[in-house]
């Protein structure tokens, strides 16, 4: 008897070919902030294509190695690093519900990511007051778009960075700005990664040639 | 037996939220920090020491490491496995790879031809071609 009741309960478990719960949409956002990520990728990969064409087209002009400063680009990646494992850290006090300390590690994350952009301008204002424009050569405009999107999109994350932490601040860790910021945290460490191409790609790579 | 089966699933869709998401854990954001430190301060000395000597063996060790390093924050930083969204975020991951891989190596690779065939000419091979 029970043996035929468990035969007919396993029969229905296995006929079952429709979803029988809704799903609750947050983890949608989430593949489609992914989604938007990978298609930031490609604009980047388009812009790293183009440096690799035309990175030599000096035009007569300086070269990287005439112009970079490693130590500066150096100083610039550590802080972005510092800034995604303190992004990390305001995620782990998320997990706790603890706000104080969440707003805190954004507020760390976020000078440092002032600080690189700081830098960054500094950078180019140093290579514009040279005469190293993006006017000057092919290599210098590809150098430009390359760096300039990115620290575009890292300004644009430190704007962000404000806002959530006001929202949080006003409103508390609800669940809309829990999926918010882990929407700024995949943003944030998406950043990094490109970072790493274009120290490894431009600058150093740049240097040696 | 069926009874299990649906209290299981039950209790999966229902933290099937936010709060199921990843957030990774100290050590791992530890290790992922001290990893890519590592990765990132090996290629600044090889340049800035020049240490190999070859600039060619010293750029393809930089981008290496920069490949290396690429893992380490897509593991550490951002939380990426296979079982994550039913492996969708993966699967997005290699085909944007794809794109950008075809995208490099095809702009180098018209390009370079491109460039080699546009090479000035020297005087003997002008002459050579007029005849």
């Amino acid at each position: 008897m029970a043996t035929q009741a468990d035969a007919t309960a396993d029969r229905e478990e296995a006929l079952r070919f429709y979803e029988t719960e809704d799903h609750p949409h947050a983890p949608a956002t989430l593949i489609g902030f992914w989604l938007y990520l990978m298609s930031d990728c490609l604009i980047f990969a388009v812009l790293f294509a183009t440096h690799a064409v035309v990175g030599r087209n000096y035009a007569a002009g300086p070269s990287p190695a005439d112009l970079f400063d490693l130590k500066l680009v150096a100083l610039n990646t550590a802080m972005l690093l510092f800034s995604s494992i303190t992004y990390g850290f305001a995620m782990l006090e998320m997990a706790k519900e603890r706000r104080g300390a969440t707003l805190l590690w954004l507020a760390v994350t976020g000078l440092f990511g002032i600080a690189f952009v700081a830098l960054e301008l500094y950078e180019f204002s140093h290579l514009i007051h040279e005469g190293a424009t993006p006017q000057r050569s092919a290599f210098l405009s590809s150098f430009f778009v390359l760096v300039g999107t990115h620290g575009l999109h890292v300004s644009v994350g430190i704007v962000w960075l404000a806002v959530l932490m006001v929202q949080v601040a006003q409103r508390g860790l609800q669940e809309d700005n829990k999926r918010r910021l882990m929407c700024l945290s995949m943003f944030w460490h998406f950043l990094d990664v490109i970072w790493i191409g274009v120290f490894s790609f431009v600058y150093l790579m740049g240097t040696l040639r | 037996m069926s009874s299990t089966t649906s209290a299981q699933s039950v209790e999966a869709h229902g933290k099937d939220s936010v709060e199921d998401e990843p957030h990774g854990t100290f050590k791992g954001y530890v290790t992922g920090f001290v990893l890519a430190a590592i990765l990132t301060a090996i290629p600044f000395w090889l340049v800035m020491g020049d240490v190999l000597g070859d600039s060619r063996v010293t750029g393809i060790v930089v981008m290496a490491f920069a490949m290396v390093q690429v893992v380490v924050h897509m593991i550490y930083f951002l939380h990426m496995n296979t079982r994550a969204e039913g492996g969708w975020t993966v699967l997005a991951l290699i085909f944007t790879s794809t794109v950008v891989i075809i995208t490099l190596v095809g702009s180098l690779w018209v390009m370079h031809h491109l460039n080699v065939n546009m090479m000035p000419m020297s005087v003997e091979d002008m002459k050579k071609h007029m005849h």
